[in-house]
C-alpha cells in the first residue's frame, strides 16, 4: 500500500516539484506555476489524509528505507505533527495560488525561481514537522532557512540587507541548535527523539543535558523570533515581496514553535523542564515581556507590513507563553494559536499584498475610505482578521487567547492574565486606526476633485479567493474550536503535562 | 589536573574558535568579515563533533580481523563524522547564499561597510 508511506510523501512531492519546476520553467516559463501548485496539492492531500489516518488509528511510525530506529531515520506522525503539517501545507497551498499574480506585478521574470524556492521552503518546513530524528530536523531546518533567506532577498530596496542579517542570525540559531545536539548526542548516544527521551531519565548527571537543552532552546528561539531574539524579523518581513512575507510570516516561525514543543515535551519530560529546572517559566516570562513590547512597537509603525511584522513578534509571544505555562490548558492554547495565528497572519499579509497590488504602497497614513470603495472584499477580509487578532468572539483568535487565560489562571499567575488583556487592548489600538481610516475617514483627494468617480478595482480573482478563503477560515475555525480541541489537540497532549 | 587540561585541549581550541566567530559576526563592521566570522563559528562546531568522536589507538570503523570485532574501543564512532559531512554541505550552501546576497548589496549600495550602508539606506 502506498498509503503506508504517507509521512515521506508530505515533503517529497515538494522537493521533487522544486527540482522539476526550475529546469522546466527555464524551458517554458508558464509551466512552473502549475507544477508548483500540483506538487503542493499532492502534498496537501497526503497531509490531510495523514491527519485523518492518525486520528483514526493512532501514531504512525515510518522507518525511512526500512532501517529500524535508532539506527535509521524515523518519521513520527502523531496528532500534533499531522495537525501542524496540515496547517503548513494548507496555508502554503493558498499562498501558492495567490503568489502567481502578485509575483507578476512585483517580480516580473522571476516567477520560476521564486516558485521553485518556495516549494523548497515548504518542503523544509513540512519535513521539520514529520521527522522524528533530531539531526534530520537540523537538515530540514537549514533547507527551510536557506530558502527563506532567498524569499526575503528578492524584495525591493533594503531586502538584501535584511536577508543578510536574517542569514547571520539564523545561522547562529542553527549553529547553537547543532552544538546543543552535539552535547545531547555525547551523553545519550542517540539522535532519535523517542530513543533520546528514554535515555535522558536514566542519566545520573544533568550538567551536559542542561547545556544541551539551553543551547537548543536559544537556537530554536532565534529561529522562532522569541523575544529578545526577534531582531531579524521586522526588517525581513517588511522588505520581502508580498508573496514572500505571506509565506514566511504565517508558517515559518510557527514550525519553530512546534519544534520547541517537541524538544521541551517529547525529548525532555515536562516535569524535567518545568519543575526540576524552570526552563519553561523563563520562556513564559520572556514571552510575556515580548507580547507587550512588540505590541507597543506595532503601534509606532507607519507601514502596514512592518506593523504586521511587529504584531507577529507579539503573537509568537502568545505561543511562547502557552508553551512556557507547561500545563494542559496552556498547551491547548499554544497549539490552537499556532493554527489561528497562521490563518490570521496569512490573511493580513495577503490583504497587504492586495493593497500593494492596486495602490503600490502600504503606508498607513495614506489610507482612506477610497481603499474600502476600491477593494470592498479585501477590506472585509482585513476587518475579520483584525477582529480575530484582537480576540473578539466568534473569530478564531478569541479561543486561543481564552485557553491561554485559563492556563494562566490554572498556573495561578495573574500577571499573565493581565498581560494578555493589556495586549488585546493594544491590538485594538493598532488595528482600529487602520479600520478607522478604511471605513470612516473621508478621502481628501475625493473632496478636491469631485468629478473623479471611484471605481471598484478589486485585486485579481486568483489573489482575492485565497484571501477570502482564509478570512472565512478565521471564522469557521473559531466556531469549530471545540471540535478541534477535543478531537485533535487533546490527543496531541504530551505525557506528564 | 594537568591531565584534564591536556586531555581536553581540543575543546579549549573549539571554545576559542566559537567566541572568535561570534565576535566577528557581531562586532566587525565589514559584511564580508561578518561572513568569515560565521564560517569560523560553523567550523568550530564541525571540529567539536569530529573531536568528540576521535579516540587514541583506534582505527577506522572497518572490521579488522587482527583486532577482532568485539571491542568497540578499537574503532572510532563514524556517525559524528558523517553528520558533519552534511553540516559542511549546509555551511557551504549558506556561504554561497550569503556571498550572492553580498553581491546584490554591493551592486545596490556600492559599499559593504555597515556604517556606510546604514547611511546610504536612509
Amino acid at each position: 500500500m502506498i498509503f503506508e508511506h504517507f509521512p515521506i510523501l508530505i515533503p517529497l512531492p515538494l522537493l521533487l516539484g522544486a527540482m522539476i519546476a526550475a529546469p522546466l520553467g527555464v524551458w517554458k516559463r508558464d509551466l512552473a506555476y502549475p507544477i508548483a501548485l500540483f506538487a503542493t496539492g499532492v502534498s496537501l492531500f497526503f497531509a490531510v489524509s495523514g491527519l485523518i489516518f492518525v486520528l483514526n488509528t493512532g501514531t504512525h511510525h515510518y522507518h525511512l528505507g526500512s532501517w529500524a530506529p535508532p539506527i535509521g531515520i524515523e518519521y513520527v506522525v502523531d496528532a500534533l505533527s499531522s495537525f501542524v503539517a496540515v496547517i503548513v501545507v494548507g496555508v502554503g497551498f493558498l499562498v501558492m495560488i495567490y503568489s502567481h499574480r502578485s509575483l507578476q506585478r512585483e517580480l516580473p521574470n522571476k516567477e520560476v525561481p521564486f516558485h521553485s524556492v518556495s516549494l523548497l521552503f515548504l518542503a523544509g518546513l513540512s519535513g521539520m514537522v514529520v521527522t522524528g530524528d533530531l539531526f534530520n530536523l537540523y537538515v530540514f531546518l537549514e533547507i527551510a532557512s536557506l530558502s527563506a533567506y532567498a524569499l526575503v532577498s528578492v524584495g525591493e530596496k533594503r531586502a538584501p540587507v535584511a536577508a543578510f542579517r536574517y542569514l547571520l542570525l539564523g545561522t547562529i540559531g542553527a549553529s547553537f541548535y547543532l552544538l546543543g545536539l552535539g552535547y545531547l548526542y555525547l551523553v545519550t548516544g542517540s539522535l532519535n527523539m523517542l530513543d533520546t527521551a528514554k535515555i535522558i531519565p536514566l542519566l545520573q548527571e544533568h550538567g551536559l543535558v542542561l547545556v544541551a537543552l539551553t543551547l537548543m532552546i536559544v537556537g530554536i528561539g532565534l529561529k522562532m523570533a522569541m523575544f529578545p531574539l526577534h531582531l531579524w524579523l521586522p526588517d525581513a518581513y517588511t522588505y520581502a515581496p508580498s508573496a514572500g512575507s505571506a509565506y514566511l510570516a504565517p508558517i515559518a516561525t510557527k514550525v519553530s514553535a512546534y519544534v520547541l514543543i517537541r524538544i521541551l515535551f517529547t525529548v525532555f519530560e515536562p516535569a524535567f523542564v518545568r519543575d526540576e529546572f524552570s526552563f519553561t517559566s523563563v520562556i513564559a516570562w520572556l514571552s510575556a515581556v515580548g507580547i507587550i513590547w512588540a505590541s507597543v512597537m506595532a503601534i509606532a509603525q507607519k507601514d502596514l507590513k512592518r506593523m504586521l511584522a511587529y504584531s507577529s513578534v507579539s503573537q509568537i509571544g502568545y505561543i511562547g507563553l502557552g508553551i512556557g505555562l507547561a500545563n494542559p490548558l496552556g498547551f491547548i492554547g499554544a497549539v490552537l494559536h499556532i493554527m489561528n495565528h497562521a490563518v490570521m497572519k496569512a490573511t493580513l499579509f495577503l490583504v497587504s499584498g492586495n493593497i500593494f497590488y492596486r495602490l503600490g504602497f502600504t503606508d498607513i497614513p495614506k489610507f482612506d475610505d477610497k481603499l474600502r470603495k476600491m477593494m470592498p472584499f479585501t477590506s472585509v477580509a482585513f476587518v475579520v482578521a483584525a477582529l480575530s487578532m484582537i480576540g473578539i468572539p466568534p473569530t478564531a483568535g478569541f479561543f486561543s487567547k481564552w485557553y491561554l487565560v485559563l492556563g494562566s489562571i490554572d498556573a495561578g499567575n495573574w500577571i499573565f492574565v493581565f498581560v494578555i488583556a493589556l495586549s488585546s487592548l493594544l491590538n485594538v489600538v493598532y488595528f482600529f486606526r487602520i479600520i478607522e481610516k478604511m471605513y470612516i475617514s473621508k478621502s481628501k483627494t475625493l473632496s478636491e476633485s469631485t468629478v473623479e468617480e471611484i471605481k471598484m478595482r478589486e485585486a485579481p480573482i486568483s489573489m482575492l479567493i485565497p484571501t477570502l478563503v482564509l478570512a472565512i477560515a478565521v471564522i469557521v475555525l473559531g466556531l469549530l474550536n471545540a471540535v478541534i480541541v477535543d478531537s485533535v489537540i487533546k490527543l496531541a497532549m504530551p505525557n506528564g503535562l | 589536573m594537568t591531565d584534564f587540561f591536556i586531555g581536553h585541549i581540543a575543546y579549549y581550541f573549539i571554545i576559542a574558535l566559537l567566541i572568535i566567530g561570534l565576535w566577528g559576526m557581531l562586532f566587525k563592521k565589514n559584511l564580508v568579515k561578518k561572513l568569515i566570522g560565521m564560517n569560523i563559528l560553523q567550523s568550530s562546531i564541525i571540529i567539536f563533533y569530529v573531536a568528540s568522536a576521535s579516540k587514541y589507538n583506534a582505527t577506522v570503523p572497518v572490521i579488522d580481523p587482527r583486532l577482532g570485532a568485539i571491542n568497540p574501543a578499537h574503532y572510532i564512532n563514524p556517525l559524528p563524522h558523517t553528520l558533519m559531512l552534511t553540516a559542511i554541505v549546509v555551511s557551504v550552501a549558506t556561504t554561497g547564499v550569503a556571498l550572492a546576497l553580498l553581491i546584490v548589496i554591493y551592486k545596490r549600495y556600492k559599499t559593504l561597510n555597515e556604517d556606510e550602508l546604514l547611511e546610504r539606506m536612509k
